[in-house]
């Protein structure tokens, strides 16, 4: 890797790729021109502004860079700094951040499955009209995407921004009945899944597959979610300690979120789709089951089947969650003390969206010297643009408004963020 | 209702520079979203659909701070857009957290962040929405609460005055009958000086507020800073706690530079 390259490293992609961008495609006849997802949210300025900042503000902080995804940024944030400072959390603990990570799973990937995507197989342009013809779908949709929120609202007071994940643990952890009481929703919520993975695996997918390289998290018992090595299905075994030694990225005009690639030049694929094909075998068989049953094998290399990849992981997540809340012992203390040290802590957790990292520099007083965040949408958008440039060559003869919704689903298979996902109005189709 | 012609009152749904989970709220509103959408027509919600009905609006829901130029020009078109608009979270009424720049050199800020500065346009400033258009009723916290937003549309299509009091955090902390957590265990804590609306969530959960809602009507901060003091924060730790998610709403800027300056 080159000097310039390793330069870029230090850039910081701020995490706020999830928001307003933009398509442009330009077509000469069929032929694609050019392809590109601008990213045109405004820059906040996430690593910046952290430093001066006290570690134990870490989690309240980064959560604000998405209110779509809080959790996944506090526990990238959590674990990170829990390595800066050698802190081991309770197993207890590891449990509950297990079942956090469930609840914000559940709540993100229904809302995408349900209101986002799945307008786009139907023909509807929003969720609203779609329940005007299929009512109780969409409420089955909405309670199922509740039972994720009552997770996260149980544990952290709020479904957005909660307040109880802290360096070491948690500020309160929930009694056993607590918990119980929520097993009721839970189970339903299951079966709610397992009906959602049969009803998307009845839609039509269009014929598009792609040679990707897969990364995400991989443990040797678990489906990921906060611990693991940072593998691919092209050799790549890492910890998140290498994390920058092995990807770097790139500042593109066009863009405020910056362009992750592998090895210095290969892009790539975070997410669901990475996930279940890295590690189909540690899921519980209630998921393998229901994936067999929707004729889903790993690896899948169709983006369009991630909206029934979701699904699996939502049956994957209320089954995870039901099982922690059985085994659930409070641990004898909420959290574990954290003092200051001179340090720096790098962590990766897998955010519904996909791998998600954080890096902190801490000073003897414990306050940030230096951050770095690289949010998946980041780490997608290369792969994105590269989809757009195969996929419009598919498409390139039909009429443009059905184009541009093509290009907008085929960009939503990625579930870049909420309003990243349905800001795609502004898509030009120019023609030669 | 669906029988009559008169068209339903139509919601606009805008973004500025924000985290999203305001406007998510309205979509976390899980057992109230369809009986809402049949009672207004969500016209404009990028969010949620890529269905984009023309302005005006009965309401104009704006999440987020100004940061851009382009974004200083476009609150004035959805002002105009709107017969009542209101501004939902701490970004779009108080900056956000994104305000932190406010007391930075922000060119520094882009070269830390970015390879290439030049491509990044930004303002030296994140301010709320009050700063540049006229507001009609502003929402806290970081992020609302959705119950509130849910009561307020509803009070401003039946024109009378929302129930969503002006009190501190400790009134709610009261309520719950929760016991003083700086009181009693010595927690630093921004109870006294924060809006209510969240219900007292953080001493429920065994820690101080952190003052996502902002100010309070009148706070006393100056009294709450020597509090602070005795309970053995430094200044500067003093000022971190001033400057959140409101960072830039005036009391608690006033505030965060009197413990600067200390």
């Amino acid at each position: 890797m080159s000097r310039a390259t390793t330069k870029t490293i230090r850039v910081d992609t701020l995490a706020r790729v999830e928001g307003e961008g933009a398509l442009y495609v330009k077509l000469k006849g069929d032929q694609v021109q050019d392809v590109k997802l601008k990213i045109y949210e405004p820059p906040r300025f996430f690593e910046a502004f952290l430093r001066g900042r006290h570690f134990s503000e870490i989690p309240d902080l980064v959560a604000r860079i998405c209110g779509i995804c809080p959790i996944a940024y506090q526990m990238s944030g959590v674990h990170a700094i829990e390595r800066a400072l050698g802190i081991e959390i309770d197993p207890a603990v590891r449990q509950l951040r297990r079942l956090f990570y469930c609840g914000e799973w559940i709540e993100s990937h229904a809302l995408h499955v349900y209101m986002l995507h799945a307008p786009d197989f139907l023909g509807y342009p929003d969720a609203i009209a779609l329940a005007r013809d299929h009512q109780a779908i969409v409420q089955q949709g909405l309670r199922l995407k509740k039972a994720g929120n009552r997770i996260v609202s149980l544990m952290g007071g709020r479904e957005i921004h909660p307040v109880s994940a802290a360096v070491g643990g948690f500020y309160k952890v929930p009694s056993k009945s607590a918990l119980r009481e929520i097993e009721g929703d839970l189970r339903a919520a299951l079966d709610i899944a397992l009906a959602a993975a049969r009803w998307v695996s009845g839609f039509e997918f269009p014929d598009f597959e792609q040679d990707y390289e897969f990364v995400s998290l991989s443990h040797p018992e678990e489906y990921p979610f906060n611990e693991g090595r940072i593998v691919s299905n092209r050799g790549l075994d890492i910890d998140a300690t290498a994390y920058e030694e092995n990807f770097t990225e790139q500042h593109v005009p066009h863009s405020n979120a910056l362009h992750s690639l592998l090895r210095g030049k290969d892009s790539y694929m975070v997410g669901p789709l990475a996930r279940f094909n890295l590690n189909f075998d540690k899921l519980p068989e209630v998921a393998r089951q229901a994936a067999r049953d929707c004729g889903l094998q790993a690896p899948c290399r169709n983006p369009f089947r991630s909206i029934v990849v979701r699904c699996i992981e939502l049956v994957f997540a209320c089954h995870e969650a039901l099982r922690v809340i059985r085994e659930y012992e409070p641990p004898p203390a909420a959290r574990v003390p954290a003092s200051a040290r001179v340090s720096t802590g790098q962590a990766a957790t897998e955010a519904p969206r996909g791998l998600l990292y954080h890096r902190y520099e801490l000073d003897a007083n414990g306050l940030i010297t230096a951050a770095k965040i690289v949010p998946p949408t980041s780490q997608n958008q290369k792969r994105i643009e590269e989809d757009l440039w195969h996929f419009v060559g598919q498409i390139a003869a039909k009429p443009a408004d059905e184009i541009t919704w093509k290009c907008e689903q085929a960009v939503r298979n990625y579930d870049p963020c909420i309003s990243c996902a349905t800001h795609f109005l502004r898509l030009h189709v120019e023609r030669e | 209702m669906s029988s009559k012609i008169k068209r339903k009152p139509r919601i606009g749904v805008f973004k500025f520079a924000s985290c999203d989970g305001c406007q998510l709220s309205l979509l976390d509103a899980e057992d109230e979203l369809l009986s809402v959408a049949g009672a207004v027509e969500i016209a404009y919600f990028p969010e949620a659909s890529r269905a984009m009905i023309k302005g005006p609006y009965e309401i104009g829901l704006v999440e987020g701070s100004i940061t851009t130029h382009h974004d200083a020009q476009r609150i004035q078109e959805v002002r105009q857009q709107c017969k009542t608009l209101i501004t939902i979270g701490a970004c779009a009424t108080a900056g956000g957290i994104q305000a932190l720049r406010n007391w930075k050199d922000v060119d520094e800020f882009i070269r830390v962040v970015y390879a290439t500065p030049k491509y990044i346009e930004t303002l030296k400033l994140s301010t709320p929405i009050a700063e540049h258009v006229q507001v009609d009723f502003e929402l806290r916290g970081c992020p609302i609460n959705k119950h509130q937003l849910i009561e307020l549309i509803a009070a401003t299509l039946a024109g009378r005055k929302p129930n969503i009091p002006a009190y501190s955090v400790c009134m709610e902390c009261k309520r719950k009958g929760n016991v003083c957590i700086a009181v009693a265990q010595g927690v630093p804590c921004l109870g006294p000086v924060t809006h209510a609306g969240c219900g007292a969530l953080c001493p429920s959960y065994d820690r101080g507020c952190y003052g996502c809602y902002g100010p309070m009507e009148s706070p006393n901060t100056e009294s709450l800073s020597s509090q602070l003091r005795i309970l053995g924060q430094d200044n500067m730790a003093i000022m971190r706690a001033f400057r959140g998610f409101n960072a830039w709403a005036w009391q608690f800027r006033k505030a965060g530079e009197e413990s600067e300056r200390a």
